[in-house]
């Protein structure tokens, strides 16, 4: 087990090496620079350009910088926001908790139902039941989550008035940050109130961004679920006189949740790219609208360390996935 | 389901309404600011979080004009060669008391001086300790014409000038010239944390800073202290960030905001007939307008330029680029700017001539670009859709447009340098003098500026260079008028339209008034 | 598709691979349907000028925001409606087809091609070069597909050529991935190792002897990256860095049409819906494909 995790490890790092450089050469490469997108159409003296640039560090040769760069990643510093001159690191992590919550809200969401939508599809098989809910998830996966989240909004927030329209809490709420997990301040705030309006507005941004995964988790779980169900064990504890449902739940699920837990791991990184689009249209303070509001304003640093960041957390959790893999199938260790 | 919608909101309204402290005003804005440092920026989005709430300049625009009125200056003196200001302060104002700065004094000379002399001087102790671009403060030229700021007695400031500069007095009440607290910068400086300036702001004005989330929301709490106590009538203001338009409109129908800022125009008619809301409206202070380069053949010739200029159908994209939230411009600057010529007419829109002096230039089949930028401005709601319209108004008279479009920073570079053959550009008035309009956009001196037309017209030129060296109103009114004839005639640009400003907001909120620099400030504003 | 199983594999008495492969897919019935509508699509996109009923640039100013045929104030003039400059909104999505379409094959062709050399080449030189291939790829998986995309556009600047390139290059890294796999295991094959015996050169083996038998999942991919390269796109055009106007991508249109979702629910609804049809009839087909192409799967029915 540590052998092999050290193996993942090596190769971690000249990834993540890959990554910085990378980031760098892409946001170095796109044209324009902050001063000018902060500008305007406002005049600018070429003096005062000069020094703003000089100031910025963005005069010196585009290797020198990179230098510069690594030399302070190394010490851990990730570089203070241009714009509003804030560490970046400060800004990621009172940001992150946003698209953490909105993530895990929506996995859980797209497991639950995937899973049970999945089961059913496999234990009805080949009835209208599984046809249904295989259309109905294949529909889910060739959503265009922009789109789908503001047909939502139009019917469920505005027609129907069932939810909040935007944003985390009701503004009159005002819950000190401490985790910068809603649901959690809000309950240790103590405040229900805030807790159920908390609720509220994290279910339709959640349901947005769970629909594809759901798709996936559904279709991934029916295919495993009816290969498993062909196997001996599975056809032996039937003729123990084992019940049905007992046979479904524990012995089959247990072994269909391997191709699943993979599925999931690959769906962060979707997640990831989600949210960009879901946080466009909700209103949702994380990440994804972080990274591109960076990118239009130049915002190097923020790009740099954001995408780093962004990139680290893909790469945990596939090294987790690939754990979780070995401790479910201990086979899978000894394979690679 | 309409119905039942409304129905719903308004009951959703009324239990929102009941939950919130009384007198807490929740206003929808349009994005994060990016800090609290007026003097670092320069958009409303960062002025209105900070300038308009939490600071008060000398000087200060009177609300919903583009007139000054006294502020922390109660009174001034200017000499007679209009290069010696001195100010009179007002006494016993007193600086916000917050969690991270107690004040011992009121404010007094050294806040001004302070506050100036970090504007001005890269070497000031502050700007080593904090690095800053004040840009707003070099593009108006405030910078390298302030030659000096002297404290004269503790309520007493005199400021000297280089040149003489006839809106001095406006730019001192811009959002830049927003005054800081002396006490606190040295506080912020003795701790080492003198990048704290930009995100816990002390200031004198009508609201205390209190908290900020980062796209997410602002608090500000009333300021008991505040020394223009009757405009202060709310107990609480917060900001609700919401970068899009639609979902502002639908927050403030659901009553989660009580107004929002910058409504899409195909929304208005919707907002206006919604019983539960209110639509004031302001005709704009600003310009967008079709730039015709000079420098580029055909375009050098007048005749070309007045072709494209006759062909252009205003009128349908006021209806549906500005979906009628837009005034018909013919002038380079609004009606509501001193100086404005009123009799000036805009060409005829007519095929048929504009063909014809295509054919005396010898530019049948012009092909040419049209750079539409890729963003939204407050003169321009939708800059692609004005392109589009105009690519098919000028393919009528043989004109093939292509409609370029560079990421926004790269636009103005590109554009600067005089790369595109016409485009969409525009501009929102900074302080109100006629010479922010036609010496800016159209000087000879603004050529690889923001004199996007390259156009240098030696007659024109001269009337606004000598307009901006005099300081009787009547006398330089007269110099601008004759400018926008010169204007017309050449035809550097188009005027397409000045956008109507409007502010939905629900019903309960009483005495707001539309800021003419595209901002929103919330003092004088109170609700039922 | 007849190259594909090696004729020392093929009992005697088997149906010919074309056939078994329509009797596989064609079972599928939901595969079946999507395949007509995608055919109609593809008619309708190729002769577009001919088929939709106005220019789909043409901007009828007296026509603006005109709601759908059955409803109350439409006419069967405009049978979708027209949008915000007055244009036909069924043309518009015709042409838009068109552009879709075009987008989905230059794109995944684009991956496809550096995606299975690249694949290849891993596969042949596992030591040196696989392993750098496969470091860059881990580099660019490690980045949301989306946001490397957005930047690779504010790189080059927004347009429909660029939207295609980006959209490519996100997509690579599964193809490089899926065929080096597919190629690792054809490798150890009796038939691989006996042509190598045999005096067989590099390329010919990569080529002729290991590509056709890794091609059934990279048909499918494929698909499946045609499906995900136009939903793409229409995130890019929705995000303001797609197809320019005034062409008419779909992804653009919606993002146009975003700004009157409340007063004109068919401009949103309209591109919307045809974005989700098409991309759900070519992953029914993807479905399909895999059905019929993975024998591995095709037992289990």
């Amino acid at each position: 087990m540590i052998q092999f995790l050290l193996k993942r490890i090596g190769v971690v790092i000249p990834t993540f090496l890959g990554i910085t450089v990378l980031a760098f050469a892409l946001i170095h490469m796109i044209p324009g620079d902050p001063v000018l997108v902060m500008l305007g159409e406002r005049n600018i003296d070429p003096a005062y350009y000069r020094e703003a640039m000089h100031r910025m560090g963005l005069d010196l040769p585009l290797w020198q910088q990179y230098v510069n760069y690594l030399g302070r990643l190394l010490h851990g510093d990730l570089g203070t926001s241009l714009i509003t001159q804030t560490p970046v690191m400060d800004e990621f992590l009172t940001l992150f908790p946003a698209t953490l919550e909105l993530s895990i809200a929506a996995m859980v969401f797209a497991v639950v139902f995937g899973l049970a939508a999945g089961i059913v599809a496999a234990v009805k098989r080949g009835t209208a039941v599984d046809h249904t809910v295989m259309g109905a998830a294949l529909t889910g996966y060739s959503m265009p989550i922009f789109w789908w989240g503001l047909i939502l909004i139009m019917v469920v927030s505005v027609h129907l008035g069932w939810t909040p329209v935007s944003g985390r809490l009701d503004i009159e709420f005002d819950i000190p940050p401490v985790t910068g997990l809603m649901l959690v301040d809000t309950l240790l705030s103590g405040d229900s109130g805030a807790f159920a309006s908390a609720l509220e507005h994290l279910i339709l941004p959640a349901i947005v961004l769970g629909t594809i995964p759901l798709a996936v988790v559904a279709r991934m779980t029916r295919s495993a679920m009816l290969e498993v169900l062909r196997e001996d064990y599975i056809r032996t504890a039937r003729a123990k006189g084992l019940s049905r449902t007992r046979v479904i739940l524990k012995h089959a699920l247990r072994n269909a949740l391997m191709p699943v837990v993979t599925v999931i791991g690959l769906q962060v990184g979707t997640m990831l790219a989600g949210a960009v689009l879901t946080e466009t249209i909700f209103s949702w303070p994380g990440i994804g609208k972080w990274l591109i509001d960076a990118i239009s304003r130049r915002d190097y640093p923020v790009v740099q360390g954001g995408i780093l960041l962004v990139a680290s957390m893909i790469i945990l959790v596939n090294l987790l996935v690939d754990l979780l893999y070995g401790v479910i199938n201990p086979r899978i260790r000894h394979a690679r | 389901m309409n119905k039942y919608g409304l129905a719903l909101g308004a009951l959703l309204t009324l239990t929102a309404g009941g939950a919130m402290a009384a007198g807490t005003l929740v206003f929808c804005s349009e994005g994060s600011p990016a800090g609290f440092d007026p003097a670092r920026y320069t958009t409303g989005t960062d002025f209105d979080a900070s300038a308009e709430t939490v600071f008060n300049r000398l000087t200060e625009f009177e609300r919903g004009k583009t007139t000054i009125r006294s502020a922390l200056a109660e009174k001034w003196t200017v000499s007679a060669d209009g290069l010696t200001y001195t100010f009179n302060l007002r006494k016993g104002v007193k600086f916000h008391t917050t969690p991270y700065f107690k004040p011992t004094r009121d404010f007094n000379a050294d806040d001004v001086v302070f506050t100036f002399e970090r504007l001005i001087d890269k070497n000031h102790p502050f700007n080593k300790a904090a690095p800053a671009q004040y840009p707003y403060v070099t593009d108006m030229g405030m910078d390298t014409n302030i030659a000096s700021v002297e404290k004269v007695d503790p309520y007493t400031v005199r400021f000297k000038l280089k040149a003489v500069d006839a809106a001095f007095l406006q730019n001192l009440a811009m959002s830049f010239s927003s005054v800081q607290s002396a006490e606190y910068a040295n506080q912020l400086l003795k701790t080492n944390k003198a990048a704290l300036i930009n995100t816990q702001p002390i200031g004198t004005g009508p609201f205390v800073f209190k908290s900020y989330q980062k796209d997410a929301v602002i608090r500000f709490d009333a300021n008991p202290t505040y020394w223009r106590k009757d405009e202060l009538k709310l107990d609480k203001l917060i900001f609700a960030i919401t970068p899009d338009a639609s979902v502002r409109y639908q927050k403030l129908q659901k009553g989660e905001c009580h107004l929002m800022a910058y409504p899409r125009p195909a929304d208005l008619k919707a907002m206006q007939s919604n019983p539960q809301l209110q639509v004031t409206q302001q005709a704009g202070f600003n310009l967008g307008w079709v730039s015709y380069n000079v420098k580029h053949k055909p375009l050098d010739k007048v005749e070309v330029r007045q072709a494209l200029d006759m062909a252009i159908n205003k009128k349908a994209i006021i209806d549906a680029v500005y979906q009628g939230a837009g005034q018909l411009a013919t002038n380079p600057m609004p009606p509501t700017q001193w100086s404005y010529n009123k009799s000036l007419k805009d060409a005829a829109y007519d095929v048929n001539k504009a063909k014809a002096l295509l054919k005396k230039a010898g530019a049948e089949k012009l092909t040419i670009t049209l750079w539409a930028m890729p963003v939204q401005r407050p003169y321009n709601p939708n800059a692609k859709l004005m392109a589009e319209m105009i690519q098919a108004d000028w393919a009528k008279i043989g004109v093939n447009a292509k409609i370029v479009t560079y990421e926004w920073g790269e636009y103005i570079k590109r554009a600067k340098a005089g790369e595109d053959d016409t485009m969409l550009i525009g501009w929102n008035g900074d302080n109100g003098d006629p010479d922010n309009w036609l010496g800016v956009n159209l000087g000879c001196s603004a050529v690889g500026g923001n004199n996007y037309a390259q156009w240098c017209n030696k007659e024109f030129d001269d009337l606004i260079v000598k307009a901006r060296n005099l300081s009787n109103q009547a006398e330089r009114t007269k110099l601008y008028e004759q400018a926008q004839v010169v204007f017309k005639r050449e035809v550097p640009f188009t005027p397409i339209a000045h956008s109507t400003v409007y502010m939905p907001m629900s019903k309960k909120v009483s005495g707001y008034m539309i800021s003419p620099f595209a901002l929103h400030s919330f003092y004088g504003v109170s609700l039922k | 598709m007849s190259e594909t199983t090696t004729p020392a594999l093929t009992a005697p008495d088997f149906p010919s691979p074309l056939a078994e492969f329509w009797h596989g897919f064609s079972r599928n019935r939901g595969a079946t349907v999507a395949l007509g509508f995608m055919l109609l699509l593809f008619v309708a996109a190729l002769f577009a000028p001919w088929i939709a009923p106005h220019n789909p640039i043409e901007q009828y100013r007296d026509a603006l925001l005109v709601p759908p045929a059955w409803t109350t104030d439409g006419s069967w003039r405009f049978i979708l409606g027209t949008d915000e400059l007055g244009r036909d909104i069924l043309s518009r999505l015709i042409h838009g087809a068109r552009i879709s379409l075009w987008i989905g094959v230059v794109s995944v062709l684009c991956s496809m091609i550096p995606g299975v050399v690249l694949g290849l080449l891993a596969a042949f030189y596992p030591d040196r070069l696989g392993t750098v291939i496969m470091r860059l790829m881990d580099i660019m998986m490690a980045l949301p597909s989306l946001l490397l995309a957005v930047a690779i556009v504010a790189v080059l600047g927004p347009g429909l050529a660029n939207t295609m390139l980006a959209i490519a290059i996100v997509a690579l890294p599964s193809y490089v991935r899926l065929t080096r796999a597919s190629a690792m295991t054809e490798l150890t094959r009796d038939y691989v190792v006996a042509s190598r015996l045999a005096g067989a050169g590099t390329l010919r083996l990569m080529f002729s002897t290991v590509l056709p038998n890794c091609m059934a999942p990279i048909i499918v991919q494929a698909t499946l990256g045609f499906s995900s390269a136009i939903l793409d796109a229409a995130a890019l055009g929705f995000l303001g860095l797609g197809a320019q106007p005034p062409l008419p991508e779909w992804g653009t249109m919606l993002a146009a049409a975003r700004d009157y979702i409340e007063r004109a629910w068919w401009v949103v609804t309209m591109p919307g819906l045809t974005i989700l049809l098409t991309v759900l009839a070519l992953n029914l087909m993807g479905d399909g494909l895999r059905d019929a192409l993975d024998p591995r799967l095709k037992q289990h029915d």
